[in-house]
């Protein structure tokens, strides 16, 4: 399954909540806010472990747009929109935790 | 007409909500009618004035560069906190250098950002008369 994150984990508890809750196929996409999780930052290990088995994207668009995109943690696996559109084709509709 | 001391707090990342936009819409209103005006960039605000914001991508208007318009409309006291920066993994390299122009020091450039520490942020904005979040 797909499952999108919208807003900063500095702002929301919502990567947590998605993170706590999905099984081991799943996969996450960060957007909009969502991709500051992506960067180097003192909340990366949220996402080490996801990311070490290639399970974590991020919208390169909204990394760019934020000033980020040279900042990314180890092993997030960036994509552009059409990027987005392969994930739902490969995972099915996704669950978007806003 | 009198004075008043506001401060404007922003603490939301840019592009995702609107909040970063609207704050330097009505900075700029402040501004405007000659208000001695500081802003204070803390938690995911200190991402509106990273350097090498590019909108392209995302099909959004990049407002980044009016922050280096407030140096003429007289507005040069920006606060970025440092607890906030190291969180994020970011320094006062990553912040964009927003310049005035002195007109007491012979119209001198100068650096508007100053990053503090939340304690010293504390007592700035213990002097406002007003404060206004976002």
């Amino acid at each position: 399954m797909l499952h999108t994150v919208n807003k900063s984990s500095f702002e929301r508890n919502s990567l947590q909540s998605c993170i706590n809750t999905i099984d081991d196929t799943s996969v996450v996409l960060l957007i909009e806010d969502g991709v500051i999780s992506a960067t180097k930052s003192t909340h990366e290990s949220m996402l080490a472990d996801l990311a070490s088995q290639g399970r974590v994207y991020a919208l390169q668009g909204d990394l760019e747009a934020r000033g980020i995109s040279t900042k990314i943690a180890d092993n997030i696996q960036l994509v552009d929109y059409a990027g987005f559109v392969d994930l739902v084709v490969e995972h099915g509709t996704p669950v978007s935790w806003v | 007409m009198s004075t008043k001391k506001f401060m404007y707090l922003n603490r939301k990342a840019p592009y995702g909500t609107v909040y970063a936009l609207e704050s330097l819409e009505v900075v700029l209103i402040a501004a405007a009618f000659e208000q001695d005006v500081s802003l204070a960039f803390i938690d995911d605000g200190v991402y509106q004035i990273v350097n090498g914001q590019g909108t392209d991508g995302i099909g959004m208007k990049n407002f980044s560069n009016t922050y280096h318009a407030l140096g003429d409309y007289e507005i040069n006291k920006l606060y970025v906190s440092q607890e906030s920066l190291d969180e994020r993994g970011l320094s006062a390299d990553d912040i964009m250098p927003l310049m005035y122009e002195d007109e007491d020091d012979d119209w001198a450039e100068k650096p508007s950002v100053k990053i503090v520490s939340n304690k010293e942020l504390s007592e700035i904005m213990s002097e406002q008369d007003v404060c206004l979040s976002f």
